[in-house]
């Protein structure tokens, strides 16, 4: 077997120890590389940053299991302090029961950050199953499909809810998906009811929803770990998105040279076998 | 009543659903809020079935000492411990909490994580130029990945200008035609759903 | 030693085992794999239990007063919540062979209520706005640029749209524009590719940095 063939089959994990490195090189020597903010980001920081404080409240759908916190939490954890900076109030949701536990850390552990009280800076609402139903819901009356917070009050006895009824009473929804839950806010409260609506998205996902952003059905999107990375340094808050764009950087680049040497090997060797296989002259 | 009452049903229900949206009349409209709750409550009876259905599958490989049936004894110790907690004390910082925080998400964490070596291990042994087709697939992947994060614009700004075009104008264009595809799909596949055409959700063979 | 350290820990150790699957299968991978079905199973009962199903159903029935206000289940008056909730158990016949034809009446208000509730808003979102977006002037008076865009968007979609369409040959005009579509969808396949990968290694960066901040408290209480 010659070199190019060899080198065609080496065991897998020699890749995978090499991504090992390249993932945790960065992690203890930073390059610190400048993370240029895209336009689907800012619209969405600039939809955010328009909301008056102390009034109606931005609420925040966060409908992501913990598979890909990661990608997700980053974005959340930042639209968070980006509204509480603001002192605009939150009302949290999730359609996932498993967004339940991950929302109500994200909430209080932002909140604490920025002494901001449960039921008078913020609502958690928790879970509803059933995610059409839910969102064509909402539409009518937030109350009826929420009756209570997350911890057993009733939305009529919190004074920060009063008043806010339906979707006319949003300024903003953002939705933090890792699923098509994204599409039932767009199809059941953006459609028939005019709903702003904002997305957050894992990036395998984030390339489907452009046609979404270009007709106006989203106001912003944040792709992955990427778009975290731009909203953090749109609230100068460096965090966990910022923090993993290094090591992203390198994997990128490691991967392109994979698939570049693959593919230099392959044709190499399959232009050798052809060669071995000619007449000689 | 085995298989022509619930088309029968599923008929009914569509047509309502599908008409109610033309009809903002209150008499409607009310009927139309009841019937969305009680397919909420459906779906909330839904998930139980789910986790029915794992119970017994173990419990059927406990019973029929199957060589892995030690792992099923973990399974219903973890269901057993989780269900223990939730239903004494589920606030933030119980065990409850912890159990979620420390153990289901760092499993289902790593284990999508796990997906990032088999893709470099698959982008090595697997994504060949073999066609004009591959070879742009190839290219324009090696440019978003590059543009999108901070060494492209280190090592040329066209870098990110040349993936934000490719993501605003071609996978834009293709992926509105996919989406206007899709969506008339959905709403076959729904009006074959409800007219009866459609009936594999019925399942079973009489 | 603080609890939540000892709780991190053992997130790492489990990491650790889920990450042992790599080198190959082995049990403390299988176990770590059995233990979180069985605890997400139950976190969800959980959940769905207090947030839907104890406030609709269980407390309402448990404050049910005769002769007072008409106690409300699921929202409903209670007699009303008697057709959902009948529905909802009639699911759980699938699970006796004689009669799981009775799951088909729910199953089919379930199927064909959904069904029916998305045609209208699927055609508004996906295809009329869509179609509308897609609908862009190809000359632009004094901005080529966007001229020039424009026609290449019309052409994508265009072309996209008739590489799906098998109902006639692709040959000819419709032939050339099938090309042209598979073009801009591989190239829309390629943006997509590289998202994923970058979804992909954001998830294994995201397990990295949690290791290294269990190691960072370790290091911290150690020292301490």
């Amino acid at each position: 077997m010659g070199l190019l063939e060899k080198f065609l089959q080496i065991d897998r994990r020699w890749i995978f120890l090499a991504i090992a490195i390249a993932v945790v090189v960065p992690f203890f020597l930073p390059m610190g590389l400048p993370v240029v903010v895209t336009k689907p980001v800012r619209d969405l920081y600039n939809a955010v940053d328009a909301i008056p404080p102390n009034s109606e409240p931005l609420f925040i759908s966060v409908d992501y299991a913990p598979s890909t916190i990661p990608e997700l939490d980053p974005m959340t954890l930042a639209v968070l302090r980006h509204a509480f900076s603001k002192d605009i109030r939150v009302v949290a949701l999730t359609l996932d029961p498993a967004g339940y536990g991950l929302a109500e850390r994200a909430l209080e552990s932002v909140a604490r950050e920025y002494g901001k009280e449960r039921n008078k800076d913020y609502v958690y609402l928790g879970f509803q199953p059933g995610i059409a139903a839910v969102v064509l819901g909402m539409g009518t009356d937030i109350k009826g499909v929420f009756p209570e917070d997350a911890y057993g009050t009733p939305l009529s006895e919190i004074p920060m809810m009063d008043g806010i009824r339906n979707y006319d009473q949003i300024p903003l929804l953002i939705t933090m998906a890792s699923s098509g839950v994204i599409e039932a806010w767009v199809i059941y409260a953006h459609q028939p009811y005019g709903a702003r609506i904002g997305a957050g998205v894992t990036a395998v996902m984030a390339t489907d929803y452009y046609p979404f952003l270009d007709t106006g059905q989203l106001v912003g999107l944040l792709g992955g770990m990427r778009g975290a990375a731009e909203y953090e340094e749109l609230i100068k808050h460096p965090d966990a998105g910022v923090r993993g764009m290094d090591s992203q950087s390198v994997i990128h680049v490691l991967i392109i040279v994979l698939i570049v040497l693959g593919n230099i090997a392959y044709f190499g060797s399959k232009k050798r076998s052809q060669e071995a296989k000619e007449p000689a002259a | 009543m085995r298989r022509q009452f619930p088309l029968f049903l599923c008929f009914i229900a569509g047509v309502f659903m599908a008409v109610q949206y033309f009809i903002p009349h209150p008499s409607v409209q009310v009927w139309y809020e009841r019937i969305l709750d009680w397919l909420q409550t459906l779906l909330a009876f839904a998930f139980l079935i789910g986790t029915v259905s794992l119970v017994r599958l173990h419990y059927h490989k406990i019973r029929h000492k199957a060589s892995d049936r030690g792992y099923s004894f973990v399974l219903f110790a973890g269901l057993a411990l989780m269900l223990a907690f939730g239903f004494t004390n589920r606030s933030p910082g119980s065990r409850f909490d912890h159990m979620f925080q420390y153990v289901q998400v760092p499993i289902e964490g790593t284990m999508f994580s796990l997906l990032a070596f088999y893709i470099a291990s698959a982008a090595f042994r697997a994504f060949r130029a073999r066609t004009v087709e591959a070879t742009l697939l190839l290219a324009a992947a090696s440019v978003v990945m590059l543009g999108r994060v901070p060494i492209g614009d280190l090592i040329h700004r066209s870098i990110p200008w040349a993936a934000n075009w490719i993501l605003n104008v071609p996978n834009m264009a293709s992926k509105r035609g996919i989406m206007i595809g899709v969506g008339l799909g959905m709403m076959a596949t729904a009006l074959k759903i409800m007219l009866g055409i459609e009936r594999a959700w019925m399942g079973g063979t009489d | 030693m603080q609890v939540t350290l000892i709780w991190a820990t053992l997130a790492a150790i489990l990491t650790l085992a889920v990450y042992s699957f790599l080198y190959k299968d082995n049990p403390f991978y299988k176990f770590a794999e059995h233990l979180v079905v069985g605890v997400s199973a139950a976190y969800y009962l959980v959940i769905y239990y207090y947030n839907f199903i104890d406030p609709n159903v269980i407390s309402p029935i448990f404050k049910l007063e005769f002769g007072g206000a008409p106690i409300r289940i699921l929202g409903m008056q209670w007699w009303m919540a008697l057709i959902p909730g009948l529905l909802g158990l009639l699911l759980y016949a699938r699970f006796f062979p004689k009669i799981g034809w009775v799951s088909r009446w729910a199953l089919g208000i379930y199927v064909g209520g959904y069904s029916g509730l998305e045609i209208a808003p699927v055609m508004q979102a996906r295809v009329l706005d869509q179609i509308r977006g897609g609908s862009l002037p190809l000359v632009v008076p004094h901005d080529p640029s966007t001229s020039f865009t424009n026609i290449l968007l019309v052409v994508g979609l265009l072309g996209t749209l008739t590489y799906f369409f098998f109902s006639l040959k692709h040959k000819g005009v419709l032939g050339v524009l099938a090309r042209i579509g598979i073009v801009y969808i591989m190239v829309g396949f390629g943006a997509s590719f590289g998202y994923t990968v970058m979804s992909r290694i954001s998830l294994l960066i995201g397990r990295v940095d949690f290791l290294r901040q269990v190691a960072d408290s370790w290091i911290q209480w150690l020292a301490t």
